[in-house]
């Protein structure tokens, strides 16, 4: 019987190649696919939305860095002659106002330009802080379990059922407002967004296959947090975080429209609509204009957001990064 | 030297020292879990041994207890919230009982596993030359571009055809067999003395699994590994391996050499697999399917666990638990009638 039965098992060298066949050229190296620089470009240029996105976001990039030298006009300087010029307008003396001025005859593209240095910064950095808090601790709760998971998430629950924006008020009265103090406070609130997304990731990473095998090779947790969990949730992550800049350039609005924000005379697109608001009968493009920058902008992000978490994920990314074959016509 | 002996001498290409030592010892190893439905026994007082370059097979349906065993060993399952007991001797060390710290030193470095399915044991998100270079680097400190060259070196000992250039693939570029490749060559990186593969090759297609066993052996002959594999496919283990335990539902229910494994097989159920196998010489005969389902872990029958499936059960069996018994040198079952079925197959 077992002579019969291993008969089957036995190897058998004229039927099966005992060795691997090691078939060089099988894989050539000169066609090895290389994703570069220009194939992201030209998934871009075929996505007309995102490539209007991206080249606005940009622009409000440039004149943000550059306000100080690209911005035709101090943007404190006041003129009361020429207060409540309407857009595309001539001051007598021959200086041209594109978006013309405000109540005090100050040139509102020079205001623009300067509240997107403030704005976008605040949002960019408030962003970044809490998402390094919020997602060191999510990651390390996901990770560990046990007692400070359920200290980390109550506490994140806790901020959460807080009325978050009577919190900032609140805070920003006491110790006053300004640049730091607004980036200090959205730290404080925004972490816990990041947190419950980072443990909800690492909640569903930590017991597949391969940080098991990590364990195995004898990975150290903290190596495996940083190296085989952070590296699997980069693209909900900066989807989130592109979110995250969004809504906090809008906080910022919000809280610089209430006055507990940047302080005057410093522009910033919250105040201006907050000046800008008792007149806005007569001229209507004080309020209009720094509305739709924060509008445009938070749109711009979003946009962009979604079209980076496609083209990041290295498994659906060819999808998005193949051109597209132009539909044949007489198939339609 | 009959059949046997021959087929698998030629596989293995050497003979296995049996007065050695072992070089890992596992004593009345349990594992237990606390579960909704009541604490269930995963793993039954498991006792087995593996000598230097010797092949072990576990073989054992879903659910038999030979995964959850091997991932305590690696501390994969640690104390909470499992219940752990027994000893897992390492060079005359239990490894069960060390620190954190002093374990995690022998993951890789002188024990490594590689698992079933290969392409979620891989991180998606990096690239193969990162992951098997990352050994090098955590543990010998190696530079970036050494720890590359290193893992070249490893890919083409497992045979993966122009490494270099695939050293910036992800692991979705790559077939299941590739992805398998990958991961052995992650566990030898530290050069392990025991290589423990947990159903290897049971993702892959026939050809692949060919394959992949070829090279498992050939890299434990070239740096006399040790090798656990773990299997339900009776086919591999009786071209690979020197000695077999079969486990059942958390139990052993017989450990013996291939060649006794085969020849006298003294427990129902090991009798019951090997009916339950397809031969090449008997055409048109039905194959013995083993009667019922395997039970599940909350519900195992009183005495015997095999007794609802089993064709020699007696009252007996329901009321006593029988005990791992010796029946000759390596040879040993779990049955109340051991005995008298090793002397009927002997006779067959």
């Amino acid at each position: 019987m077992t002579q019969k039965l291993l008969a089957k098992t036995e190897p058998d060298p004229s039927v099966v190649p005992t060795q691997n066949a090691n078939v060089e050229g099988l894989y050539d190296e000169e066609r090895a696919p290389k994703l570069t620089w220009k194939i992201y470009l030209r998934a871009l240029f075929s996505d007309r939305v995102t490539l209007i996105a991206a080249l606005f976001l940009i622009i409000m990039a440039v004149s943000a860095l550059g306000a100080q030298f690209l911005a035709p006009f101090d943007p404190n300087q006041i003129d009361i002659m020429n207060r409540f010029m309407p857009p595309l307008s001539m001051t007598d003396a021959g200086q041209f106002h594109l978006l013309g001025t405000d109540q005090l005859g100050r040139d509102v593209l020079s205001r623009l330009m300067h509240g997107a240095q403030v704005s976008i910064s605040i949002g960019f950095l408030g962003a970044i802080c809490s998402g390094l808090l919020g997602i060191t601790l999510g990651i390390i709760a996901g990770y560990k379990r046990g007692l400070f998971e359920d200290i980390v998430m109550r506490l994140v629950d806790g901020m959460q059922s807080l009325p978050s924006l009577l919190i900032a008020l609140f805070v920003l009265f006491i110790i006053g407002g300004g640049y730091f103090n607004l980036v200090l406070v959205f730290t404080f609130l925004q972490w816990t967004v990041f947190c419950r997304m980072a443990r909800s990731l690492t909640l569903n990473l930590r017991d597949s296959n391969f940080i098991s095998a990590a364990r195995v090779l004898g990975c150290t947790d903290a190596r495996i947090m940083l190296r085989h969990i952070l590296p699997n949730m980069v693209a909900p992550l900066m989807v989130l975080f592109t979110l995250e800049v969004a809504i906090l350039i809008l906080s910022e609005a919000s809280l610089s429209f209430l006055g507990f924000g940047v302080q005057p005379p410093n522009a910033s697109w919250g105040r201006m609509i907050a000046s800008g608001r008792d007149h806005i009968n007569t001229a209507w493009w004080l309020v209009t204009l720094p509305g739709l920058a924060i509008f445009l902008t938070a749109l711009a992000l979003n946009l962009l957001a979604g079209w980076c978490r496609a083209v990041s994920d290295p498994v659906h990314s060819s999808r998005w990064l193949t051109p597209k074959r132009k539909q044949n016509k007489q198939e339609g | 030297m009959n059949a046997m002996t021959e087929a698998r001498t030629r596989v293995t290409g050497d003979r296995v020292d049996v007065s050695a030592a072992p070089i890992m010892s596992v004593e009345g190893l349990s594992v237990g879990f606390d579960t909704p439905h009541g604490p269930v026994q995963a793993v039954d007082n498991v006792s087995w041994s593996i000598r230097k370059g010797e092949t072990l097979g576990i073989i054992g349906e879903s659910g038999s207890g030979k995964s959850v065993g091997l991932e305590t060993i690696m501390g994969l399952i640690t104390s909470p919230p499992a219940r752990i007991s027994g000893q897992v001797l390492l060079d005359g060390q239990d490894i069960l009982s060390m620190p954190q710290r002093q374990r995690r030193q022998l993951r890789g470095d002188r024990m490594a596993m590689i698992f079933q399915d290969a392409l979620a044991a891989l991180n998606p998100s990096l690239t193969i030359g990162t992951q098997i270079s990352e050994v090098y680097r955590i543990r010998r400190g190696a530079s970036r571009q050494a720890a590359l060259d290193k893992a070249v070196e490893l890919m083409d000992q497992v045979k993966i055809p122009s490494a270099r250039s695939r050293l910036k693939a992800y692991p979705h570029e790559f077939s299941g067999g590739m992805c398998q490749r990958v991961m052995i060559a992650m566990a030898l990186a530290m050069d392990p003395e025991i290589l423990i593969a947990d159903e290897p090759t049971t993702a892959l297609d026939v050809t692949v699994q060919r394959q992949i066993m070829d090279l498992l052996q050939e890299v434990r002959r070239e740096r006399g590994m040790s090798l656990i594999l773990v299997t339900h496919d009776l086919g591999v283990v009786a071209e690979c391996a020197d000695r077999a335990v079969v486990m059942y539902s958390g139990r052993m229910a017989e450990t013996a050499t291939m060649r006794d494994l085969f020849r006298t097989p003294s427990h129902p159920y090991t009798r019951a697999l090997l009916q339950a196998m397809p031969r090449v010489d008997a055409r048109l005969e039905r194959l013995q399917a083993i009667p019922g389902t395997p039970p599940t872990l909350s519900h195992i029958p009183s005495g015997c666990a095999f007794r609802p499936r089993c064709t020699f059960a007696q009252p007996r069996c329901a009321e006593e638990k029988p005990e791992l018994r010796m029946l000759a040198a390596e040879h040993s079952a779990a049955c109340h009638f051991a005995e008298a079925i090793r002397e009927e197959t002997s006779h067959d």
